[in-house]
């Protein structure tokens, strides 16, 4: 019985990984200008930020630690 | 025989692997390559016939790219200081809106030659590693520096050092 399953189930998995491994797409450094754009960086609403920076000190006591220079561009 | 958790693992290992290899086997052009011919890849703006008999210093830019931008004064003292000496500096735009791309330009209105690569074909057939890229080229049209990023002072000291080896050399 079980060596009738196994190579069905292989590939149901072989089947499942290349469908999960076709969506896998390093993005290239000139087609970052949706990633560069202002609203993708993290401190584009001073307003949010600070309301967040405040419950996070007062509630987990912990400040700091958003120091990410500029966008997503990876320019540089 | 494999158990269930490794007969998935395999197949799982197995086709990231051929993406993997897929995505990486993109040649990238190298130090001592000739550069593509500017000509055959669509590009908008005053193309050059060839890229041979001047040194030729091409930057890859792009509107949304703040280094490129730094970038822009420094490549445009370099054209105005070396061009009589033999040097074309081209700045190509990976740009996907022309409009982008023209705004970009009338702001900062360089006196060097700026193309589009609108289609981003010849971005591809380089490989740039990096926004920006800048290559330099003798007078054969050969790669003979790449520069990745901008850097301020260090990166004009680092093309002047090349560029003044590059404009004594005879073809």
């Amino acid at each position: 019985m079980k060596t009738r399953r196994r190579p069905r189930f292989l590939i149901v998995a072989l089947f499942v990984a290349v469908a999960a491994g076709g969506g896998c797409s390093a993005v290239q450094p000139w087609e970052r200008a949706a990633l560069a754009s202002y609203s993708m960086r993290a401190d584009r609403d001073p307003l949010a930020m600070a309301m967040t920076e405040h419950m996070n000190f007062s509630r987990e006591a912990s400040t700091g630690g958003r120091g990410v220079g500029g966008s997503g561009c990876g320019c540089n | 025989m494999l158990s269930k958790p490794k007969s998935v693992l395999l197949p799982l290992l197995l086709a990231f692997a051929v993406f993997g290899a897929t995505a990486a086997s993109r040649a990238a052009v190298k130090v001592g390559e000739p550069f593509p011919a500017l000509s055959e890849f669509g590009l908008v703006g005053d193309v050059p016939v060839s890229l041979e008999g001047k040194v030729t210093l091409i930057d890859f830019w792009a509107s949304w790219c703040a280094p490129c931008k730094a970038s822009f004064p420094a490549l445009d003292a370099i054209q105005r200081e070396r061009g009589p000496q033999g040097l074309r500096v081209i700045g190509v735009s990976v740009d996907e809106k022309p409009s982008q791309y023209r705004s970009f330009l009338k702001k900062l209105a360089p006196s060097f030659l700026t193309l589009h690569d609108a289609e981003q074909r010849l971005v591809k057939a380089v490989v740039v590693p990096s926004m920006p890229t800048t290559y330099l080229l003798d007078r054969r049209g050969i790669v003979r520096y790449i520069h990745n990023g901008f850097h301020g002072a260090n990166t004009v000291k680092a093309l002047n050092e090349q560029l003044t080896s590059l404009l004594t050399e005879k073809l």
